[in-house]
């Protein structure tokens, strides 16, 4: 057996429900829109700032 | 028992260096910072290239180039630079779960090494590791799976049941990609999709075969087992993409190894066999509408839901009937129950299972960017997000900002960077390595190469990937102060 491992967590960063995914209250809804704003906040800050550049220089060597 | 082998997109900033240098110096600025490494063994061609000891100076020397490096970890890890990519090779594990635990370890090595091969480069300069699949340019590499099958089973009846679980399990499994490649051979009735659930599915090109750099098949013959060929086959899987999500890669080779249990037992839904794999895999990708059906052998129109549903009930009653204790009974269960929230997630609403899906997290991030600063689908700055999805840069990685559920502690993590796992051989080679590192020659698979003080050369041979456990050699191990008393009482423990 593997080391003891917790098998099942709670997401960080919303809860979540026992039952089917599709019974999302909307509250949840709510906090997932302000976790986008601020998960957007946060992008505009660390992507890349020459977003061309650094598309057209991403070359790699085909691997398997 | 299971293993993922990645290989990860490389980018030298700020310098004009081949990638297969580069690879080779984020492979040995590891193997520096540990400990002096023991090189991999080829038994045919050469005894194990030595990775010790290479400074900075060493890589501008022109002869350096050729020398492809290959290291075995205290882990029981293969990290070695292969097509131009650095690649990381799990070692064997026992479970899906276990097998997420050294992916993850897998990244923890891959940031280390970033962090001081870029300590002794100039300062403008930069290696940055990718884990993902595709440039957009047309080169794609690969996050190539392991199942350990038996040999009893006709290949032909795996290759063909399996496939289907391939193409479909993307709706899960695909890491997402901004943009579509080789045009010419896009999903009839959908033209130039922006956006698809898969990073490799252009370039799946025909159904079966031993290729892995172009044409590539979805199901792959390489047979090259690594163990006792006679009881075991090794199913080396190039049709799935890196995910940055643990609980996606857990579903993906949880999911996978039962159903390929399913297939060993004879219990595979006979009829669930997709009449065009080839065309399905793309056109199932093209559509995150998740609402393109597919036509089945037995004439019925599914879509990849469809089939993963009827897969899921398929593997419901086959638990039920035969236990999980092929894949682990309780990995198993955990393993079911997974699933079936992530299709009733999908099936409802795509965006409720944003936390576990990665091309749904990164669609999410996509589109929310989009919309707020008004882009086209055209635009740079979303190749660029689906790039940096993958960046392996703490301070840079948008997966690690987009909420994704996580299934592994990082002291275990941490620990298992080093340490090996106890149920499989890999415990055997990791341990040795640790205790004895001057003495180990050189490792692969399914032997240790020992150098033993006025004995010569010693080779253990490991054909059976599930002993050298911690269960059956750890007291052994422990016992032994060297390796020749390790190798006088060894006796016929592999």
């Amino acid at each position: 057996m593997p080391e003891q491992i917790k098998k099942t967590r709670q997401p960080r960063s919303h809860s979540e429900t026992q039952s089917d995914a599709s019974s999302a209250t909307g509250s949840q809804t709510k906090s997932l829109a302000v976790d986008l704003d601020s998960l957007l906040d946060e992008i505009d800050e660390v992507l890349e700032s020459n977003a061309e550049e650094f598309v057209k220089s991403y070359v790699q060597k085909g691997g398997q | 028992m299971c293993g993922i082998e990645t290989e990860y997109g490389i980018i030298f900033k700020g310098g004009d260096v081949n990638p297969i240098t580069a690879s080779s110096i984020i492979v040995n600025a590891f193997s520096q910072g540990v400990h002096d490494s023991v090189g991999w063994d080829f038994i045919d061609e050469h005894p194990g290239s030595d990775a010790r000891g290479f400074s900075l100076d060493d890589y501008l020397f022109p002869e350096f180039e050729s020398q492809l490096v290959n290291t075995v970890l205290t882990n029981g890890a293969r990290y070695y630079v292969d097509h131009a990519h650095p690649e990381i090779s799990t070692p064997e594990c026992r479970t899906a779960l276990e097998t997420v635990l050294f992916d993850r370890a897998g990244e923890e090595i891959v940031r280390r090494s970033m962090q001081i091969a870029n300590e002794g480069l100039p300062f403008e300069s930069e290696i940055v590791l990718y884990k993902n699949n595709s440039d957009g340019k047309g080169n794609s590499y690969g996050c190539h799976e392991n199942y350990l099958v038996s040999r009893t089973t006709p290949f032909a009846q795996i290759a063909q049941q399996i496939t289907t679980h391939f193409v479909s399990r993307q709706i899960f499994c695909g890491a997402g990609k901004v943009g579509v490649e080789h045009r010419g051979i896009a999903a009839k009735g959908n033209s130039s999709p922006w956006f698809q659930l898969s990073q490799r599915a252009d370039f799946f090109e025909e159904e079966i075969g031993l290729e892995t750099t172009l044409k590539r098949p979805i199901v792959n013959t390489r047979d090259e087992p690594h163990c006792d060929p006679v009881k075991y086959r090794r199913l080396h899987v190039i049709a799935g993409d890196a995910n940055m999500s643990e609980v996606a890669t857990f579903l993906k080779v949880g999911t996978t190894a039962i159903v390929l249990a399913m297939i060993e037992d004879d219990e595979f839904p006979e009829h669930l066999v997709i009449s065009d794999p080839v065309s399905a895999v793309r056109q199932i990708s093209h559509d995150y509408s998740l609402q393109t059906a597919v036509v089945m052998s037995d004439g019925r129109r599914l879509t990849a839901l469809q089939i993963q549903f009827e897969l899921y009930e398929a593997a419901v009653q086959y638990a039920a009937r035969y236990g999980l204790e092929a894949v682990d009974q309780s990995v198993g269960q955990d393993v079911l129950l997974r699933w079936q929230h992530v299709l009733l997630g999908l099936k409802s609403d795509p965006m409720s299972v944003a936390n576990v899906v990665d091309w749904v997290a990164k669609l999410r991030i996509v589109e929310g960017f989009t919309l707020r600063h008004g882009l086209q689908h055209d635009d740079a700055r979303l190749k660029a997000i689906d790039l940096q999805y993958h960046d392996m840069r703490v301070d840079k990685c948008l997966a690690l900002r987009a909420g994704l559920e996580v299934l592994c502690e990082t002291d275990e993590v941490l620990r298992s960077m080093s340490q090996p796992p106890s149920s499989t051989r890999a415990f055997f080679r990791g341990t040795v390595l640790q205790r004895w590192p001057h003495a180990v020659i050189a490792a692969n698979w399914d032997s240790v190469v020992f150098d033993i003080d006025n004995e010569g050369l010693k080779r253990v041979p490991m054909p059976e990937p599930l002993r050298g456990t911690k269960v059956l050699v750890g007291e052994l191990l422990a016992m032994c102060q060297t390796p020749a008393d390790l190798l006088a009482r060894i006796g016929s423990q592999f």
